[in-house]
C-alpha cells in the first residue's frame, strides 16, 4: 500500500439515500488533486470521510497505511483540513487560536512554529487581533495556517475560495502554493476552475457519487480544464456515455 | 417481510384472549375489597400497565446500548416502538392511578413517589419523541435516541428514590400487614391469582403491540426508500 | 507523551479556550446573571412571602434559578461550537473525544459556579439570611456538577437538532429531577440547621447521581459527536 490515500469501493448512505456509490480513488504522495463536480455530487461528504469526520457505510479508506475509521486517531495527526467554514474562534485572537490548536495537536516548539506559520500566511501583523474582526479572506488564510500548524502529510480543502474576493483569492493561492511545495499531498474540491488549473497536478471529476474521470495536468485537452470538465459531464448525462 | 407473519396472527389472537379473560376474572372472579369497594379493581390493570411501561423502557435502553455498539438500524426500530408503547401503558398507569385515588383519598392527584415518578418518566419519553422529531438524518437520530433512552432509564430509579425520600402515601400493597397505612389492603389468594394473571395478560398484549409497531416502522422505512428511488 | 498527559493537556486546552473566549465576550455569564436577577425579583412578587416563610422557600427559589440559568449557559456554550463549525475543528484534533467532553463540562461548571457565587450573596441580602455555610456550598458544587455533566451531553445533542433552543430544557429537566430535589432538600436542611444525619441521605443521592451520570456521559459522548 504505497499510495498515500487508497479508497476502495466506498459507499456512504444517509438513511435510504446513497451519496457515494462504490467509489475508488488513489492518491500518491506529493500529488495535488483537484476534485471537481456539480453540487450534490458528494464532494463534501467525501472530503469529510477522508477527514475522519464521517464514517464510511461500506468499503475501505486507507490513509498513510492507517485504516479509517478504526485507526482514525493516528490519521488525524497527519491531516490538515480547511473547510469553507473557518473553524476558528471569533472571540480569541489569531495567536490564541493557533495556541489552542497547537496544544490540541501537541505541536513541539509551539511558539516558534506559530510565528513561522503566521509569517507564511501573511498575518503576523494582525496576530493579536480578535478573529471576529478579520475579513473572510484573512480568516481563511488563518484557517490554512491552523491546518498546517502540526506539519501534516495531507491537506484536505473543501471549497476554500468560497465567499472570497479576487484579492483574497490571490493571497490564498499564494499561501496554498507555498504550502503545497513542501512535499505535501493536497486534495481540494473547488468550483473555481480557472484558479485550480494553475494549482493542481491532477483533475478528477466526481458526479453522482462516483469518480468518473481522472486526468493529469499535462494530459488535459487543448481547450483546457473547462472543456474537459464540461465534456465529462456531458458524457455522463448522455445515454451512450459512461452509464451510472 | 411484507407479509404478516403467521406467528403474529397467533399472537394477536392470544393477546385478545388473554385480555378478555383477565377482564372477566377482574370483574367476576376477584372478590370485592372490604374497605375500598369496586374501585379497588382498577388496581389490577393499574399495576400491570405500570409494570409493562417500565419493562418497555428497559427494553428501549438495552436496545439503545446494542444500537450504539452495532449501528444496525433494526435496533432503532425496536427502540422507538418500545418507547411509544411504553408511553401508552405508562399513561394508563397514571390515569388509573388518578381514578383509584379519587374515591379513596378524595383527590385526583397525590404527590406520591410511584405516581410522580411515572409522570416524570412520561415527560422523559415525550422529550425522547421531541428529540427524534428534531433530527432528520436516520443514523444520527438513532444514535441520539439510543443515548437518551439510556440516560432516561438510568434517571428513573434515582428519581424514584429522591421523591420517596420526600414523601410517601402510596399503598404498600404486597406483603404489608399494617392496617394503618392508607389505602393498604391484604390480598386474598383469589386476588393474587387475578393480579398475576393480569400481569401476564398485559405482557402478552405488550409484545403483540410491540411487534406490530416494529413492523409499522420497517414498512414506513421501506416506503421512504421506494419514494427516494422513484424521485431520483 | 503518555496517554494520560495528552488527555489532560487537551482537556486543559479546551477549558482555557472556553474561559478565555468567555472573558472576552462575557456573553454567557452576563446572560446567566441578568436572568438570575430577574428570576429573584419575579419570585419575590409572585410568591409574596412573609419573612419567616421566605427562609424555607429560598432553597427552592435558589435552585430553580440556578437550573434555568444553567440551561442558558449550556445552550450558549455549545452554540459557540456549532456556529462556526468549530466542533469539526475540535473533532479533527488527535485527542480522545472524552477529553473534549470533560473540558466543555468543566468550563460549564465554572460558569455555573460563578453565577452561584454572585447569586448567593444577592439572596443573602434580599432574604436576610446567611447563605455561606460550608455544607450549602458543598451542595451547590455537587448539584451543579451533576446538572452540568448531563447538561453538557444533552446540549451537544440539542444543538445538532432543528429545534435546538427549546429542546435542551425539555430533555434536561425530567432527567435532572433527582439532582434538583436532592439539592433543594440539602440546601434547605443546611439553612434550617438540621442535623447531619438528616441531610446526609440527600448528599449521598447527589454523589451517586454525579458519579453515575458523569461516567455514562463520558462514555457515550463519542457517539454523539461522530457522524
Amino acid at each position: 500500500m504505497s499510495a498515500l490515500i487508497t479508497v476502495r469501493h466506498l459507499v456512504k448512505r444517509f438513511g435510504a439515500k446513497i451519496v457515494l456509490r462504490q467509489m475508488d480513488f488513489t492518491v500518491e504522495t506529493g500529488e495535488f488533486v483537484a476534485l471537481l463536480g456539480p453540487n450534490g455530487a458528494g464532494k463534501t461528504t467525501f472530503i469529510r470521510i477522508l477527514a475522519s469526520l464521517a464514517r464510511p457505510s461500506l468499503g475501505e479508506v486507507w490513509i498513510s497505511g492507517f485504516r479509517l475509521p478504526q485507526q482514525a486517531a493516528a490519521v488525524r495527526r497527519r491531516l490538515g483540513v480547511v473547510s469553507h467554514q473557518p473553524l476558528l474562534y471569533g472571540d480569541l485572537s489569531a495567536l490564541e487560536n493557533l495556541q489552542f490548536f497547537g496544544r490540541m495537536y501537541a505541536v513541539p516548539a509551539l511558539a516558534r512554529r506559530i510565528q513561522e506559520v503566521l509569517e507564511l500566511v501573511g498575518l503576523s501583523a494582525r496576530q493579536r487581533d480578535l478573529v471576529r474582526t478579520f475579513s473572510r479572506g484573512m480568516q481563511q488564510r488563518l484557517a490554512i495556517g491552523r491546518a498546517i500548524l502540526h506539519d501534516p502529510d495531507l491537506l484536505l480543502l473543501d471549497e476554500p475560495h468560497t465567499g472570497l474576493d479576487q484579492d483574497a483569492c490571490d493571497m490564498l493561492d499564494t499561501a496554498l502554493k507555498q504550502v503545497a511545495t513542501r512535499g505535501r499531498t493536497v486534495v481540494m474540491t473547488s468550483h473555481d476552475l480557472a484558479r485550480i488549473q494553475d494549482l493542481a497536478s491532477r483533475f478528477d471529476v466526481l458526479t453522482a457519487g462516483r469518480i468518473v474521470s481522472s486526468r493529469a495536468a499535462p494530459d488535459l485537452p487543448r481547450d483546457g480544464l473547462l472543456a474537459y470538465y464540461r465534456q465529462t459531464l456531458e458524457q455522463q448525462r448522455s445515454p451512450n456515455g459512461g452509464g451510472l | 417481510m411484507l407479509q404478516k407473519p403467521k406467528l403474529l396472527t397467533v399472537l394477536d389472537v392470544a393477546a385478545i384472549a388473554f385480555f378478555v379473560a383477565a377482564t372477566g376474572l377482574v370483574f367476576f372472579y376477584a372478590p370485592l375489597e372490604r374497605v375500598m369497594g369496586a374501585v379497588q379493581k382498577v388496581f389490577y390493570f393499574h399495576v400491570a400497565a405500570g409494570w409493562v411501561g417500565m419493562l418497555s423502557f428497559l427494553v428501549a435502553a438495552v436496545v439503545g446500548i446494542i444500537y450504539l455498539i452495532r449501528k444496525d438500524m433494526r435496533w432503532d426500530f425496536i427502540g422507538v416502538a418500545a418507547i411509544e408503547i411504553g408511553i401508552a401503558f405508562t399513561m394508563i398507569n397514571v390515569i388509573t392511578g388518578a381514578i383509584w385515588a379519587r374515591p379513596i383519598w378524595n383527590t385526583w392527584w397525590t404527590w406520591d413517589p410511584r405516581l410522580t415518578t411515572a409522570t416524570i418518566m412520561l415527560l422523559v419519553y415525550f422529550a425522547y419523541l421531541m428529540l427524534r422529531s428534531g433530527i432528520e438524518e436516520p443514523e444520527r437520530r438513532g444514535r441520539f435516541s439510543a443515548v437518551y433512552a439510556i440516560i432516561g432509564f438510568l434517571s428513573v430509579p434515582l428519581t424514584f428514590f429522591s421523591i420517596r425520600l420526600f414523601r410517601t402515601i402510596h399503598p404498600v400493597v404486597i406483603g404489608s400487614n399494617d392496617p394503618g397505612a392508607m389505602g393498604a389492603f391484604d390480598m386474598t389468594p383469589a386476588m393474587t391469582q387475578v393480579f398475576l394473571f393480569s400481569l401476564l395478560a398485559f405482557t402478552v398484549v405488550y409484545f403483540d403491540l410491540l411487534w406490530h409497531r416494529i413492523r409499522l416502522g420497517r414498512l414506513a422505512e421501506r416506503v421512504e426508500a421506494l419514494r427516494l428511488k422513484v424521485q431520483s | 507523551m503518555s496517554g494520560l498527559t495528552s488527555f489532560l493537556s487537551a482537556m486543559g486546552a479546551v477549558i482555557w479556550k472556553d474561559l478565555r473566549a468567555e472573558w472576552r465576550s462575557r456573553e454567557i455569564v452576563s446572560a446567566m446573571l441578568v436572568f438570575t436577577l430577574l428570576v429573584i425579583i419575579i419570585f419575590n412578587f409572585a410568591l409574596d412571602l412573609q419573612p419567616n416563610i421566605r427562609a424555607g422557600i429560598s432553597a427552592g427559589v435558589l435552585w430553580v434559578t440556578l437550573a434555568f440559568a444553567g440551561t442558558l449557559g449550556l445552550n450558549r456554550s455549545m452554540a459557540v461550537e456549532k456556529d462556526r463549525g468549530c466542533l469539526d475543528g475540535l473533532l479533527l484534533a488527535p485527542v480522545d473525544r472524552a477529553a473534549i467532553y470533560l473540558g466543555k463540562a468543566l468550563a460549564n461548571l465554572v460558569f455555573m459556579l460563578l453565577v452561584a457565587l454572585i447569586a448567593l450573596p444577592l439572596y443573602g441580602i434580599l432574604y436576610n439570611t446567611n447563605l455561606f455555610i460550608p455544607g450549602l456550598l458543598l451542595t451547590v458544587v455537587l448539584g451543579a456538577e451533576g446538572y452540568v455533566a448531563v447538561g453538557t451531553l444533552l446540549a451537544s445533542m440539542a444543538v445538532q437538532a432543528r429545534t435546538r433552543d427549546i429542546l435542551l430544557p425539555i430533555l434536561l429537566f425530567p432527567v435532572a429531577v433527582p439532582v434538583v430535589v436532592a439539592a433543594v432538600k440539602a440546601t434547605g436542611g443546611f439553612l434550617a440547621g438540621l442535623a447531619w444525619s438528616e441531610i446526609q441521605p440527600w448528599i449521598t443521592l447527589l454523589v451517586v447521581y454525579d458519579v453515575i451520570f458523569t461516567s455514562v456521559a463520558f462514555m457515550v459522548f463519542d457517539s454523539i459527536v461522530e457522524e
